[in-house]
């Protein structure tokens, strides 16, 4: 409880959960926005602008025109489960949220109040457990609606699920290893003591973390579940109304944690760059700021104003995210569904494993030669993982792994040169012979 | 005219770079992202360019004292090929005909303009103007009154010897 009292954790505590949930929808509500307005700006059309000042009132009138629409129950539905669906959606999507922190703890006459809503000693365990729980929403919903297009729907997210789950926990591992610790406080923490974001040493993490992210969420070019083009809308199919909504609240949350989750792994979370007076981390009952260099622990001060400042600077890193996410979106096809099953199983899973390896390896290393834990050894990660992620760009861009159906099919298109041609004649000789020899 | 046909250069499947592309196009997205120029066009507020040559709904010519320029001569409902107009010819004591009832159901017409070629004295017109919504279907059957009183600029006809308009 971070040295507070029962009574004022409790209450901060509730704050917090009505704070951060509060927060939350109207982040999703605004995400909604910003992808209609950028998709537009994008096709160089303006967007919504007529609700309100540059439409910004239109996620109100979104969601009031959503409650009011015809709830719809197909006949041959499951019942149960229709229902279940959408919340099972949703509540992951928002409950997720609970162990980022976002913000430098506030001090308050009641004590320091960590600025997290529950710093769970699980922490990214936590995360990926609730966000595999997240596609038994699209599946159940899927299924139950009765409806082929939307049953495809739920199969394809089960299975792209499962196919993405394993490199996102494998990078994660990455991490992990260079935390020493599953609590998200404590990977920023060593973050700020690192003097260096994790995307510089774990750079080939991050690049399979966001490829993966972009899958858990999926979002395009990974939306297989939804595929207006092939399955109509897939799992949603059926869903009218505020159930509706809730898969798309459901998919928004998803983006914005997974958005907040990049930014605590890998940007430093809260962390304001080049500056360490914000740092602040619980160690053995006091808020200290780091070690000094006979291993001291130096104490921090934490203050309103740097409360205040982190939370603007972790909402830029989770925006600068959602935005990039929508940029996305809206740039890159759809990949085939061959295509995304190649993808998470031959080129992210070993992609992965290996890089676990030379982490693990050089992290051992340097461990042994007694570098200690500051820029020099975050230094002499970055480089390694530079040129891990180089090799793996350059085999992914030479092995031309996302190729063109002929290659998919294992046919090597035919080489064009003049000496093809009597060879081809001869061919076609020996057919119409063969065709004149046929009764 | 010779056929022609464009040959796109792709490159062949297995041989592009997937990752090169999709930044490529990341650089395109962004430039339409930020680049000022929208085509949409801010209807209520701005109003579309139309054509002198655009067929909207009708208008009636009018004398100086109010009249309308109709003399009932029932040529344009003649030539009406979606029969929408309806006339009835009545004639005052110095023998002028003129129209006791002048229809035009617009859900009917399909703005071919002929009624106004066809007119031999230029009062029938199809104007400029697309504005025509209503509350009520009955509201689409303009009368004679009706028609006198639009205001919006009548359409110009196609003159062959000036193909474009201009």
């Amino acid at each position: 409880m971070n040295g507070l009292s029962p009574g004022v954790f409790l209450i901060s505590s509730s704050l917090k959960v009505v704070a951060a949930f509060t927060v939350l929808m109207v982040a999703v509500a605004y995400a909604t926005f910003a992808e209609r307005r950028l998709s537009a700006w994008i096709q160089d059309r303006m967007g919504p602008n007529r609700v309100g000042p540059f439409g910004l009132l239109q996620p109100i009138a979104d969601g009031i025109k959503n409650v009011l629409k015809e709830e719809t129950l197909p006949g041959s539905a499951s019942k149960l489960f229709f229902v279940l669906g959408p919340m099972l959606s949703v509540t992951p999507a928002l409950v997720t949220f609970a162990v980022i922190p976002f913000a430098a703890p506030l001090p308050t006459p009641w004590g320091t109040i960590p600025m997290i809503v529950a710093d769970v000693p699980v922490g990214i365990l936590y995360v990926l457990a609730l966000s595999s729980l997240s596609v038994y929403g699209l599946v159940l919903g899927g299924w139950a609606s009765n409806n082929k297009y939307a049953f495809l729907g739920g199969l394809r997210a089960s299975a792209q699920m499962v196919s993405y789950e394993v490199a996102l926990g494998l990078s994660l591992v990455a991490i992990l290893m260079l935390a020493g610790s599953v609590t998200l406080t404590e990977v920023v923490f060593r973050q700020q003591h690192l003097q260096l974001w994790f995307v510089f040493p774990l750079s080939l993490a991050f690049v399979l973390f966001v490829i993966s992210a972009f899958a858990e969420t999926n979002r395009l070019p990974f939306d297989m579940p939804e595929a207006e083009s092939e399955l109509i809308t897939g799992y949603h199919t059926e869903y009218s109304s505020m159930k509706f909504s809730m898969f798309f609240i459901a998919e928004y949350a998803h983006l914005i944690t997974a958005s907040a989750l990049m930014a605590t792994l890998f940007l430093g979370g809260w962390d304001i760059p080049f500056w360490s007076g914000d740092d602040a981390f619980y160690w053995n009952g006091q808020w200290i700021m780091g070690f000094d260099t006979a291993g001291a622990p130096v104490l921090a001060n934490p203050a309103w104003w740097k409360t205040l400042l982190t939370l603007a600077a972790f909402a830029l890193k989770t925006g600068f995210f959602v935005l990039v996410f929508i940029w996305v979106r809206w740039t890159l096809p759809r990949f085939r569904y061959d295509q995304v099953m190649q993808l998470g199983w031959k080129v992210m899973l070993p992609a992965a494993l290996a890089y676990l390896m030379l982490i693990g390896g050089t992290i051992l290393v340097l461990d042994e030669i007694g570098l200690a834990f500051g820029p020099a050894y975050g230094l002499a990660l970055t480089a390694v993982s530079l040129v891990a992620t180089g090799i793996f760009v350059f085999w992914l861009d030479r092995g031309r792994i996302i190729g063109g159906a002929s290659r998919a099919a294992g046919r090597a298109p035919a080489p064009r040169s003049p000496d093809s041609r009597p060879a081809g004649g001869a061919r076609l000789s020996a057919a119409s012979g063969a065709g004149s020899l046929t009764p | 005219m010779a056929v022609t046909v464009k040959v796109m250069r792709r490159p062949e499947p297995g041989r592009s770079s997937y990752l090169r592309a999709a930044l490529r196009g990341m650089g395109l997205t962004f430039k339409h992202l930020v680049n000022p120029n929208k085509i949409t066009l801010e209807y209520p507020e701005e109003q579309p360019d139309l054509s002198p040559r655009w067929r909207g709904t009708h208008r009636m010519e009018v004398h100086a004292d109010g009249r309308p320029k109709c003399v009932a001569c029932g040529l344009c409902p003649t030539v009406c090929p979606a029969n929408c107009i309806r006339l009835v010819g009545g004639e005052d004591d110095q023998g002028n005909r003129y129209p006791i009832v002048y229809e035009v159901d617009e859900f009917r017409c399909i703005f071919c303009g002929m009624c106004q070629e066809v007119c031999p004295v230029e009062a029938i017109h199809v104007g400029v103007h697309f504005e025509n919504a209503e509350y009520t279907r009955s509201r689409f059957v303009y009368d004679l009154d009706r028609l006198m009183d639009q205001q919006h600029p009548t359409t110009r006809l196609w003159d062959p010897s000036d193909r474009k308009s201009e």
